[in-house]
């Protein structure tokens, strides 16, 4: 499909051509010209909508500057924060009376392998019991050096969570109490669940009949 | 039995030599023992392993290691379609396989925009689904709590009664465990005839044996000395510990997301959210088995509108390019696709052949972005992260799941108490290692 | 015991076979050993409704050193393997394993990087039995197959024949796809 006829889209970079991952032979699949772009990066503007104006007029007077970018999407909010102030908005989300998120569910990691610059991402779920509010903070670094401040002394639930997200992703919590692998055991190497390793299928040998792991069977991407 | 100089003296049991063990001790000027339990030991949840320093019968550290049973799942999610994931998920908390099914599916629709047109009938099937298994997960809770400080009396009531909800279960997915019966859009299949009747001969007989749950335990000696003032841990230690769930509600807040942030239309459902101040095993215990009640209330007023006002109405999205494409029947050989399906896409139209063929293999797109929906599952908020790229594979599926959290109370509720009481510090967290290390 | 495999073949070892056969598998002592989900259909099976008792097999036995039998009822992870080893190495001859559902019989639907692609990986397995998870009934029966062969497993001079034979017989075997199951 021409895109000139369309107004105004923007040219994202191309996240993958064809559909089978047909690189050589003739492709038989009649997708072999089909071009995937990545998704644009959202950024949403003023008014937000539903409770997340109110959350963004208490945080942006004192940590405005440590907000990146704000998204709205299918009524949820997220506020990409930096990395280095991190601790301080969650200690601000924490205590100010008219945010109070006292109830944080974790730390859930993401590799965006294409982000160049950005590709682990920390995502962080909170939960205002006193309003019944739900916001979602992210915060990104660089796969080159992977660091984020530790917020366990903001949220003590963090401690496992961390550990959790260090182990799959290797994003590395400074100042964590004792940031060790927690679900792989101690001597592994790499963490499983970035994007470049591999889903580690075994080939599981059945008298004479090989099944291969399933990242290497005709897949649908 | 082997001795180190670095760590101080290390003693391996493997029982048949305690006698050996319980000379070296006493004759050892050492008071500190460090004592290793699991990851396979003989209490009942899983494989949890724990280490325990002790000063005599008083526990001075507890630490907890878990990863025994990692099982990659969320990774493997990645390299399946959408709908293939409800079979993953299923397989998390084995105990609660609805509520991540549930949870996984509410993440899914809210990335496709679809929460509002899953039919309502669907929606009261779920509902009904995951208050019976609240019912048959408290039971496996009760039995485990009771066959671990040694009564094996609650553990038989509570297996038996499970075995009525698995009965049922069984009845309307063809599963006991594991059934990956929600799926994005809908349900897999309708309540098969006579589902109802079952139901309701269900909720005659349930509330009888809740009450004799009740006098088994409630004012029994032996019971309530071994879990009242046990495992400690007041509102501030659990808001910090980020703790949900029965804990939470026996420490005093009323906190449940079916109440605060209905989900399914649990709004229109009338029912009490129990708590208790107590902040021990035993208040925790009673929380439990208020909550059964009300579920059953909750599986009353369900199965009232299943037969009633939404009779006959649709399980799954109508929209084609989401909803599974067939209905699934019962043959001779197990739950399939109908006939009927299998006759029109077979003998008559190749284009519903063509539809059939991409939607169950290649499955449905869901547009980029990240979504995080949450269900009260009988531990605590389960939630669900599910980040799309535009594709038909989830980009990254993670859960929230409340045993993991949970788990981390157990220092905090088992420092400064008795060994023994260590076992139901753990029973009454009811961690299922396959949520916490998923 | 002992005593048994010094007998000479003949007529008193077959009928020491058959005793120590019939007592052996009328109090088999399964050692716990549930992982995942399988493990809570295996509680099942020792609760009211499907009764492990009617087989002798109630006694659940929490150490290794007082087992015979070891249920692996679950997913077995890569960190949990060589506990498993350490287990079944704990154990009293004679010993057998019951690989309960597909996890612990093939890795199941887990071929990833965290899971054990079948616990005959590790420990030698006496039964595999399919299910996702298998339903107590399917336990029940695995079990009662199970004690058919205790019931008649052979010693000393017999059982060296016996091995003799299998191993003969398997060597034979044609790979599965091979065999060819239309042919």
């Amino acid at each position: 499909m021409s895109t000139e006829n369309l107004p105004g889209l923007p040219e994202e970079p191309v996240a993958r051509r064809g559909m089978f991952g047909v690189k050589d032979t003739g492709d038989t699949s009649g997708y072999g010209r089909l071009v995937v772009r990545r998704p644009p990066k959202p950024s949403s503007v003023r008014p937000y909508g539903s409770y997340f104006d109110e959350v963004a007029d208490a945080l942006e007077p004192a940590v405005g500057d440590a907000i990146e970018r704000v998204v709205v999407d299918r009524g949820e909010v997220t506020f990409h924060v930096s990395r280095e102030r991190l601790a301080e908005v969650l200690r601000h989300l924490r205590d100010d009376p008219a945010l109070r998120f006292e109830l944080s569910l974790g730390v859930s990691g993401v590799h965006y392998p294409d982000e160049t610059g950005s590709e682990l991402h920390a995502v962080y779920h909170l939960c205002s019991i006193t309003h019944n509010r739900r916001v979602r903070v992210e915060a990104a670094c660089p796969d080159a050096d992977p660091h984020v401040p530790s917020t366990v002394s903001v949220y003590p639930t963090h401690d496992w969570h961390e550990r959790e997200t260090y182990d799959f992703f290797g994003i590395v919590f400074d100042g964590h109490p004792a940031l060790t692998r927690i679900e792989m055991p101690d001597d592994w190497e790499g963490h499983p669940q970035r994007k470049d390793y591999p889903l580690g299928g075994i080939p599981v040998e059945y008298r004479g009949a090989e099944v291969p792991a399933p990242d290497n069977r005709r897949s649908y991407s | 039995m082997s001795a180190t100089e670095t760590e101080g003296r290390i003693y391996d049991v493997a029982g048949q030599d305690w006698d050996e063990l319980v000379q070296n001790v006493t004759d050892s000027a050492e008071e500190r023992l460090v004592v290793n339990m699991g990851p396979q030991h003989p209490s009942t949840h899983g494989v949890l392993r724990l280490v325990l320093t002790l000063d005599g019968e008083t526990v001075t550290e507890a630490r907890t290691v878990i990863g025994y049973l990692h099982t990659g799942i969320e990774k493997n999610m990645e390299f399946r379609t959408w709908t293939q994931g409800v079979t993953f998920v299923t397989r998390m908390d084995y105990l609660a396989p609805i509520f991540n099914e549930t949870a996984y599916c509410m993440a899914v629709e809210r990335l496709l925009g679809i929460t509002d047109r899953v039919p309502e009938r669907a929606q009261a099937i779920r509902v009904m689904m995951m208050e019976l298994n609240r019912i048959s997960s408290h039971l496996v809770a009760i039995a485990t709590y009771g066959l671990e400080l040694g009564a094996t009396t609650p553990m038989l009531f509570g297996f038996r009664e499970r075995e009525l909800v698995l009965d049922l279960f069984e009845y309307i997915t063809g599963l006991r465990m594991n059934m990956a019966y929600v799926r994005p859009g809908g349900v897999s299949v309708d309540l098969p005839a006579g589902a109802v009747d079952k139901i309701g001969e269900f909720l005659k007989i349930m509330p009888g044996r809740i009450k004799e749950m009740r006098k088994l335990l409630d004012a029994n000696p032996v019971y309530t000395r071994r879990t009242k003032d046990v495992a400690y841990l007041d509102l501030t230690g659990c808001m910090a510990l980020g703790i949900t769930g029965p804990m939470l509600r026996a420490a005093g807040l009323p906190w449940d997301l079916r109440k605060s942030q209905p989900y399914l239309g649990y709004e229109t459902y009338e029912f009490d959210v129990p708590t208790q101040n107590t902040c021990d095993v035993y208040g925790r215990y009673l929380v439990r088995v208020a909550e059964m009640e009300e579920s059953l209330k909750i599986i009353e007023q369900a199965l009232d509108r299943l037969s009633g006002p939404l009779k006959g109405g649709p399980v799954m999205i109508e929209d084609k390019k989401i909803g599974w494409p067939a209905q699934l029947a019962l043959g001779p050989d197990g739950l399939g696709n109908s006939p009927d399906h299998i006759a029109h896409i077979m003998g008559s139209s190749m284009e519903a052949l063509i539809h059939h063929f991409k939607l169950v293999t290649e499955g449905f797109r869901v547009p980029a972005g990240q979504a995080y929906a949450s269900v009260e599952s009988p531990r605590g908020e389960l939630g669900a992260h599910v980040v799309s790229d535009g594709g038909t594979r989830p980009y990254r599926v993670h859960f929230r799941d409340p045993s993991f959290t949970n788990l981390q109370a157990l220092p905090a509720t088992c420092e400064g108490g008795m060994i023994a009481d260590v076992i139901s510090a753990v029973a009454s967290i009811d961690p299922v290692m396959g949520g916490v290390d998923r | 015991m002992g005593l048994e495999e010094k007998l000479p073949s003949g007529f008193v070892l077959t009928t020491v076979e058959q005793v120590a056969g019939w007592a052996r598998k009328n109090s088999v002592w399964p050692a716990t050993f549930g992982l995942a989900c399988c493990a809570i259909e295996l509680m099942a099976t020792g609760g009211p409704k499907h009764d492990l008792a009617r087989f002798g097999m109630e006694r659940a036995s929490a150490s290794p050193r007082q087992a015979d039998l070891m249920i692996v009822a679950g997913r077995l992870s890569q960190k949990m393997a060589p506990v498993l080893r350490q287990i079944y190495d704990q154990m009293a001859e004679p010993k057998w394993v019951i690989a309960m559902g597909v996890c612990a019989s093939s890795g199941g639907m887990f071929n990833n990087y965290a899971i054990v692609q079948g616990v005959d990986h590790v420990v030698p397995v006496d039964i595999y039995l399919p299910g996702c998870p298998p339903r107590p009934e399917m336990l029940i029966d695995a079990i009662v197959k199970l004690h058919d062969k205790i019931q008649n497993m052979k010693f000393g001079a017999h059982r060296e024949r016996q091995i003799e034979e299998l191993e003969l017989q398997a060597l034979r075997t044609l790979p599965l796809i091979d065999q060819g199951a239309g042919k």
